[in-house]
């Protein structure tokens, strides 16, 4: 074992800190639906028509009036007094949080349409389900567990089919992804024609499964739906770091001995679970929205794994909460699409403000940068044109002769090609920073503006000496952003080039370094 | 840094054949992709302790030999040997550095995070990264004067400050032989020193390393042992006996104008030793 020297603090997330801590937080926020939903009434396995999960036995289908929802409903939703809506809410948000934890790695495995895949694969798998179970008892076709077993090991057929495809042939995985989904489907398609034709065969109950219908949710289902995002969160929280490694250089951690083809195996197994169970909600057309949008707004908030898989998660969990909300309010609308939009929602708002690579903060950035820019280069102007003049002012006291000596705007126009307009702003600005002051016959720099005037000058020098030196480093090598040359450059080359920048400039005072530099190390 | 006279090494010939001591014996290795041959018989044996250059032009195979190595590329027939153990058995003692371009450098890890990842495999299952790895991987990263920027999100790290963050993440390994590709591709040239640096330190510690290197200029002054590569192998041994204008001719098919000042220049070293 090497000798482990006390090191640098690295400022880290607490959530990286206490990592189990965190991947428990999606489950926190589940908890108080969990114990809402605990003691409901007697019966635990009614299903729900669609039409009474509103709560108010108002709507009925024929009734196509739009309705805005009371205060006293609004309420109860959100307070979920209602049984049904506390297991519609409960199961939708249990599936957000899976969906968005096992999206992450999807999402950072490139492979963000495989829920897609996985989830239309599924249909001819529901379609062969029924069918064998109406011809061997006929009319008990539309048991559930059934067909999510038939979709699970439809969606399953699908990945390998993709992953051999990709492995096997010369297809690229894009062609692969779309020849298995397109291909399973038009089988699932095919055999609901089939089923249409038996006697007894009704597809209606077999068609929410492509368009969901989340309503329609029982208890049973809801603790299908939270076995399996519990599994989901389980497996990714134990094999997290195995997953990151999978995710970055799979090669490399294959060439540590790490299975990663297995690793894969168990990620697409997860992917499948989230995507099967959501066939029922949300449905298969829309379930790879749940896995992919709330990872893609979480990428613009953090840049640890760690902190994107919770924050995935609890997007996930929220955008199931809004969506399964406004659906029970407004009957009309599909649980599935408006689970969706208010994923939507949540992407669009990371996507303005979110803090690591959002629009606006880079804006912000890049506008803050820009200002440091234009000051620099005021800065510097203003020292390379008082520069000759220092010889012939009198040093009168101890204050810096830089800040002694006076000048008109119009001198440091001639020098840039800056509009007068731009000028004034860059002066404005550094007077009230203050850098400068005004006096009558122009301007003048402040003490605090001389001195940073010189080092502003002396590190351009420096890098231009740098540059021209050793002009064979391509410059985008070159941090010229860095505040300080000693801060990117080795000590021996800083003080080779502060000697060469004195002698062509022998009239400029530098500043001394801040660092020590120690010749020849 | 230039090559000494190598006083101690006997011809390779003197050997037993494939010694269980070499860091890396290659035995009649073919690889093929897609039923194309890109390396043909390669029969080598790497020196112990030394430092050597893999050079050959584009195309001549220098990755898919280390990637077929370390089983990273199936072999179509031949064996590998490190320290006389297959890879598998091994794989602790062997430090890889791969390619630059090989991963997604958008990926949200830090620095720290990345040079880590050496550390997985002693880390072990299911458990996570803890203080004392992470502690582990800070001192790697300051061996490679990157310790400024641990925390930082690696696509805002240069070029070759990325290449020091690998190059961190295969010493935390504490191999005895590293395989390295391409290290000197793109970087500036601070990188450039540390990295001479680290492979001189190996060196000094008794490890070996391969290199697979693209500026032949610099081979005499890095490096102590040569293998030149163009889907066969057209030469292996100390630089003053196998880095010679034929030899570079036969690799290069007379191609590259640059052959003939290097040329000079050997001739010119050759000379004055």
């Amino acid at each position: 074992m090497s000798p482990v020297r006390p090191t640098a603090t690295v400022v880290r997330p607490v959530i990286f800190r206490h990592r189990w801590l965190a991947l428990a937080l999606p489950f926190a926020l589940a908890m108080p639906s969990v114990l809402l939903a605990a003691p409901g009434p007697s019966g635990h396995d009614h299903p729900v028509p669609s039409q009474v999960t509103t709560g108010t036995s108002g709507t009925s289908l024929s009734d196509n009036r739009f309705r805005w929802p009371g205060w006293n409903k609004i309420s109860d939703t959100l307070l979920m007094r209602q049984y049904n809506t506390r297991i519609v809410l409960l199961g939708s948000i249990l599936l957000g949080i899976g969906a968005g934890t096992v999206g992450t790695f999807m999402l950072l495995r490139k492979r963000s349409l495989v829920g897609d895949v996985v989830s239309h694969a599924s249909l001819p798998g529901i379609a062969m389900a029924f069918l064998a179970i109406e011809l061997a008892y006929p009319g008990k076709g539309r048991s559930l567990p059934v067909l999510l077993f038939g979709a699970l090991l439809a969606g399953l057929l699908g990945v390998l089919c993709t992953i051999g495809i990709r492995r096997f042939s010369r297809i690229k995985e894009d062609t692969a992804l779309a020849i298995v989904l397109s291909v399973f489907f038009g089988i699932g398609i095919a055999l609901f024609t089939i089923i249409q034709k038996l006697p007894t065969g009704q597809v209606a109950g077999l068609q929410q499964f492509i368009y969901g219908q989340t309503a329609s949710m029982t208890s049973a289902d809801v603790g299908l739906i939270g076995l399996a995002s519990i599994l989901v969160i389980a497996v990714s929280a134990a094999l997290f770091k195995e997953f990151g490694l999978l995710c970055f250089d799979e090669e490399f951690g294959r060439s540590h001995g790490w299975p990663t083809t297995w690793l894969d195996l168990v990620l697409m197994a997860l992917v499948v679970c989230i995507a099967i169970t959501g066939l029922q909600s949300v449905g298969m057309l829309l379930v790879v929205a749940m896995l992919i949008i709330p990872p893609a707004a979480a990428r613009f908030w953090t840049d640890r794994l760690g902190s994107m898989t919770v924050i995935a998660a609890v997007l996930g969990g929220l955008s199931a909460w809004l969506g399964g909300v406004v659906s029970s309010l407004f009957a009309r609308f599909s649980a599935g699409a408006v689970i969706v939009l208010a994923g939507t929602l949540f992407f669009l708002v990371s996507l303005a403000f979110g803090t690591r690579r959002g629009l606006l903060p880079r804006g912000l950035r890049q506008w803050s940068n820009n200002r440091r820019i234009g000051r620099h280069d005021l800065l510097r102007t203003l020292y390379e044109m008082l520069e000759p003049r220092l010889e012939s002012s009198e040093p009168d006291s101890s204050d810096d002769p830089l800040a002694d000596i006076h000048f008109a705007s119009d001198e440091v126009l001639s020098r840039r090609s800056w509009t007068r307009s731009r000028l004034s702003r860059l002066l404005d600005r550094a007077t009230r920073d203050g850098l400068l002051q005004a006096v009558e016959s122009g301007w003048r720099l402040t003490a605090s503006g001389a001195a940073e005037a010189r080092l502003v000058a002396r590190n351009h020098r420096l890098w231009e000496t740098y540059l021209i030196l050793h002009a064979d480093i391509a410059p985008n090598h070159v941090d010229r952003d860095a505040d300080l040359i000693e801060h990117v450059l080795e000590p021996d080359l800083v003080s080779q080039l502060l000697e060469t920048v004195s002698a062509r400039y022998p009239q400029m005072q530098m500043p001394p370094s801040p660092h020590p530099l120690e010749p020849g190390t | 840094m230039t090559d000494g006279p190598q006083t101690a090494t006997p011809p390779p010939d003197e050997h037993a054949r494939h010694p269980s001591s070499a860091p890396l014996a290659i035995h009649d290795m073919t690889v093929a992709y897609h039923r194309r041959p890109v390396l043909w018989d390669i029969d080598y044996d790497a020196p112990p302790g030394k430092l050597t250059a893999i050079v050959g032009p584009n195309g001549s195979g220098k990755t898919t030999l280390i990637k077929a190595a370390v089983d990273l590329v199936p072999r179509a027939s031949g064996d590998v040997r490190f320290f006389g153990s297959a890879y598998h058995k091994v794989r602790h003692r062997v430090g890889y550095v791969p390619q630059r371009g090989s991963v997604d450098w958008d990926f949200p890890v830090n620095a720290l995070d990345v040079v880590a990842m050496g550390l997985y495999k002693q880390i072990g299952w299911f458990r996570p990264v803890t203080r004392r790895y992470r502690d582990q991987a800070m001192h790697y990263l300051e061996r490679v004067g990157m310790a400024d920027y641990a925390a930082r999100q690696i696509s805002q790290l240069s070029g070759g400050q990325q290449q020091r963050v690998f190059l961190a993440r295969a010493l935390s390994q504490q191999a005895d032989v590293y395989l390295m590709d391409e290290p000197f591709v793109g970087v500036d040239a601070a990188t450039e020193r540390a990295i001479v640096v680290i492979l001189q330190e190996l060196r000094e510690a008794g490890k070996s390393a391969l290199v697979v290197h693209h500026d032949l200029q610099t081979v005499p002054e890095y490096f102590d042992h040569v293998l030149l590569l163009n889907m066969r192998m057209v030469a292996t041994g100390p630089i003053s006996d196998v880095f010679t204008p034929e030899n570079l001719r036969a690799t290069y098919g007379g191609k590259l104008a640059l052959l003939d000042q290097v040329g000079h220049r050997m001739t010119l070293n050759q000379g004055r030793s």
